[in-house]
């Protein structure tokens, strides 16, 4: 296709500035309405506008700069290297595993195990809480959540948008059952589950007959339902306000987490006081359900029912016509999936202590989603792998104060996290369509287990 | 009675909003298969585009006459939307045709993202609000039309002969047609299809942006998150007119827009979004393929 000219290195830069100029012209045409002008109040509370030229400049020069760049010195390079890639004939995806990733899992499991007392040596109980809570608990509920979406996208190929919704379900069973009667988290835990499965159930039994992309928007239309009478339903949900002061949990109904109660934790330990000890046992708690998500998923794939969800995923009417039932294996997957949903979303009502329809719109439905499919659909690690990156990083950002030395004390990094969020969700899957695991490993096999690269499957990690 | 004629007046304003928008989501879906998550977000942004040429112009020509300024607000916007639409096609879908189905639908997604916190941080969180540019209201008995309802659904029906005209009457219609029945062999027969592709998320685009500009119009204000709802229900709309059909995207957008405003109407204002979505399902559930969709034939 490259004409011989184009070749040779003049050529090359001159192809690099053109659409260097190029870039900028547009990046020039759709930024100079939204960044050349900005639209503010004014104190009698009128909309005016003034000008931005200097960041218009900025986005402008970047948008040329970054195209010149990419054209005229990174592609060439990939290119280079994948040439000399293809010409050493060394496969992709090599049988010899270096020691750490052959035992990746154990030391991960083990690192994980070790966070919470480590940040505790290093920062001491108060200081740990920022790595412990923000960190650790946050992204293991992102890891649980997309484990169990997992079950439903990865392997049964049914691609769910309203995840979100069993996750409400699950929070607000806790909230209100805990609330209203009074139940331990260890009863309601389980209760929350069943009854997430159950609206996973009722949700996914009209939907059955759907496929794809029709099933994606009524799974959406579902999580907007729940969401809305969430809000409107104020007598039992409180509405927008949402419910505070659901109970904590206990050490199984042993010791207590309130400072008040006789058997207070920490006291009983002969810890000093402080919310810390909450936390850290909070991220025993997930990290066991993770596990428990996990193992569960493992076995699955494994059983009839699981490698029948693969099989649906990959072609539907030839497991129709060997007698596989559709309508039962779906309904499995879906209310498997829901029900870990549900798990989570009473872990992280009574992490909050406060639930409200705010935490359960679609953008947290898109995130789920987005970490499964960066994940690598269908693989644990890579799933886990993508929540790091993706909860980690965006939750990294709260932490850049030194940011505001750079850019002025009113940047808020913050205000960029979201932003930040979709930006990398599409470089990663333009670089990485199939997710950061990249190869598969086949469930079920004949005589030896070979890892195929991904774009061999029709989509998952089986 | 006469209520009820109101409302089915509100319903048609709000139904050709949501169709314009439909007709993106169902153009791009028919030709190449994906949901364009983040056409919502264009909308919003062809709205934004209206607002800022709004305040420009007000604050040069103050005496500016109202048609000329909807007239520039409009065509700017589509000019905007257009020009954004064709880059985020070429940045963010080009490359991922012909990968695995969830890729695309993924950066849409992200996209979606990307586009409504570039404007919440390039314009603001604060809902902007614009004085009204067309006041008059006609009164017909009981029932009050106001020139802004009359205003859409004018516009409305021109884009829409206009679009029909393109699609089944020139050889871009053509090619685009081609492409949406068998991308090889259209390419094969010498139609352009990565260009016949772009200028279909182009035409989607303007069709979006004046559906934003008459958004902004009818409600007097814009928000970094208009994107969302609006675009759902004018999805809905799509799969509900059976998507992949341009008919099919205008009903639904009537359909959505007349039981929203009838259930405002006549039940609680409070779940009309749940009445839409409700509707959405059933319709799925007993025809999946929407009201004029073509069936799915399945192929082994």
């Amino acid at each position: 296709m490259a004409s011989p000219s184009e070749n040779t290195q003049s050529g090359l830069m001159a192809k690099a500035v053109k659409e260097g100029i190029f870039a900028g012209a547009i990046a020039f045409g759709m930024f100079l309405l939204y960044v050349g002008i900005e639209t503010y109040q004014d104190i009698d509370n009128r909309l005016v506008w003034r000008t931005r030229w200097g960041l218009l400049a900025i986005f402008v020069l970047v948008a040329a700069v970054g195209r010149f760049l990419t054209v005229g010195f990174i592609k060439p390079h990939i290119d280079r290297r994948k040439l000399a890639k293809a010409k050493s004939g060394v496969l992709e995806i090599s049988e010899d595993k270096g020691f750490f990733h052959k035992h990746f899992l154990k030391i991960a499991l083990i690192a994980l195990l070790l966070y919470p007392i480590g940040s505790v040596m290093l920062f001491g109980p108060q200081g740990s809480l920022k790595y412990v809570d923000n960190f650790g608990i946050q992204i293991l509920i992102y890891v649980m959540l997309a484990w169990g979406l997992n079950i439903v996208v990865g392997l049964a190929g049914l691609l769910d948008l309203g995840y979100v919704a069993f996750y409400a379900v699950g929070a607000y069973s806790y909230a209100l059952l805990s609330a209203n009667f009074g139940l331990s988290f260890w009863i309601l835990l389980p209760l929350a589950g069943i009854l997430a499965a159950m609206w996973g159930i009722i949700l996914g039994f009209p939907v059955l007959r759907l496929r794809g992309d029709y099933l994606a928007i009524v799974t959406l239309a579902f999580g907007e339902i729940i969401r809305l009478v969430l809000i409107n339903w104020t007598d039992v949900t409180q509405g927008t306000f949402g419910i505070s002061g659901i109970a904590k949990a206990s050490v199984f109904g042993i010791w207590s987490f309130d400072v008040g109660s006789p058997n207070y934790f920490p006291r009983a330990m002969g810890l000093a006081t402080s919310s810390a000890w909450y936390k850290i046992f909070l991220f025993y708690v997930i990290l066991a359900l993770c596990l428990v998500t996990a193992y569960v998923t493992i076995r699955l794939r494994r059983m009839p029912i699981g490698r029948a969800w693969e099989a649906l995923r990959e072609d539907e009417i030839a497991c129709r016509s060997l007698g596989i039932n559709t309508v039962a294996t779906k309904l499995t997957a879906f209310a498997t999936g829901a029900m870990f949903g549900g798990f989570a979303g009473s872990f992280f009502a009574t992490r909050q202590g406060f639930v409200s329809p705010e935490s359960f719109v679609f953008l947290e439905s898109a995130v789920i989603l987005a970490i499964v499919v960066l994940g690598g659909m269908g693989s644990l690690t890579g799933i886990a792998i993508a929540a790091v990156v993706m909860v980690g990083g965006t939750e990294l950002l709260r932490e850049m104060e030194f940011l505001k030395l750079i850019f002025g004390p009113d940047f808020t990094p913050e205000l960029y996290r979201m932003l930040l969020f979709g930006l990398a969700m599409i470089i990663v899957m333009l670089f990485k369509p199939r997710g950061f695991v990249g190869s598969r490993e086949p469930t079920a096999f004949l005589r030896e287990r070979k890892a195929v690269s991904g774009s061999f499957t029709k989509e998952g990690h089986g | 009675m006469d209520y009820f004629i109101q409302q089915l007046i509100n319903g048609l304003t709000l139904g050709s909003i949501y169709g314009l928008v439909a007709i993106g989501y169902t153009m791009v879906y028919g030709i190449i298969g994906m949901i364009n998550f983040a056409h919502g977000d264009i909308f919003m942004l062809g709205g934004f585009a209206a607002l800022i040429i709004f305040l420009i112009l007000t604050s040069f020509f103050a005496g500016i006459p109202v048609a000329l300024l909807l007239l520039l607000m409009l065509v700017v916007g589509m000019l905007m939307t257009g020009l954004w639409n064709w880059t985020i096609e070429r940045v963010a879908y080009r490359p991922l045709r012909g990968s695995f189905r969830l890729a695309p639908l993924i950066t849409a997604i992200g996209m979606s993202i990307v586009l409504s916190n570039f404007i919440q941080v390039t314009q603001g969180p604060r809902n902007k609000p614009i004085p009204q540019l067309v006041t008059d209201v006609y009164h017909l008995g009981e029932i009050s039309i106001s020139l802004k309802q009359i205003l859409i659904v004018v516009i409305t029906s021109v884009l829409l002969f206009a679009f029909w005209y393109i699609v089944n009457k020139t050889p871009l219609g053509r090619a685009q047609r081609a492409t949406e029945q068998d991308r090889k062999m259209a390419a094969l027969l010498g139609v352009d299809v990565d260009r016949t592709i772009s200028i279909t998320f182009v035409m989607g685009a303007a069709l979006a942006a004046v559906a934003g500009g008459m958004y902004l119009m009818y409600y007097g204000v814009a928000s970094f998150n208009d994107g969302f709802i609006p675009g759902v229900k004018a999805f809905t709309a799509a799969v509900l007119g059976g998507i992949g059909s341009l008919p099919g995207a205008v009903l639904g957008g009537l359909m959505i827009g007349l039981i929203e405003s009838l259930w405002s109407a006549y039940f609680t204002i409070a779940y009309k979004d749940v009445a839409t979505f409700a509707i959405l399902a059933f319709v799925l559930i007993f025809k999946p393929t929407g009201i004029l969709g073509r069936p799915e034939v399945e192929k082994v």
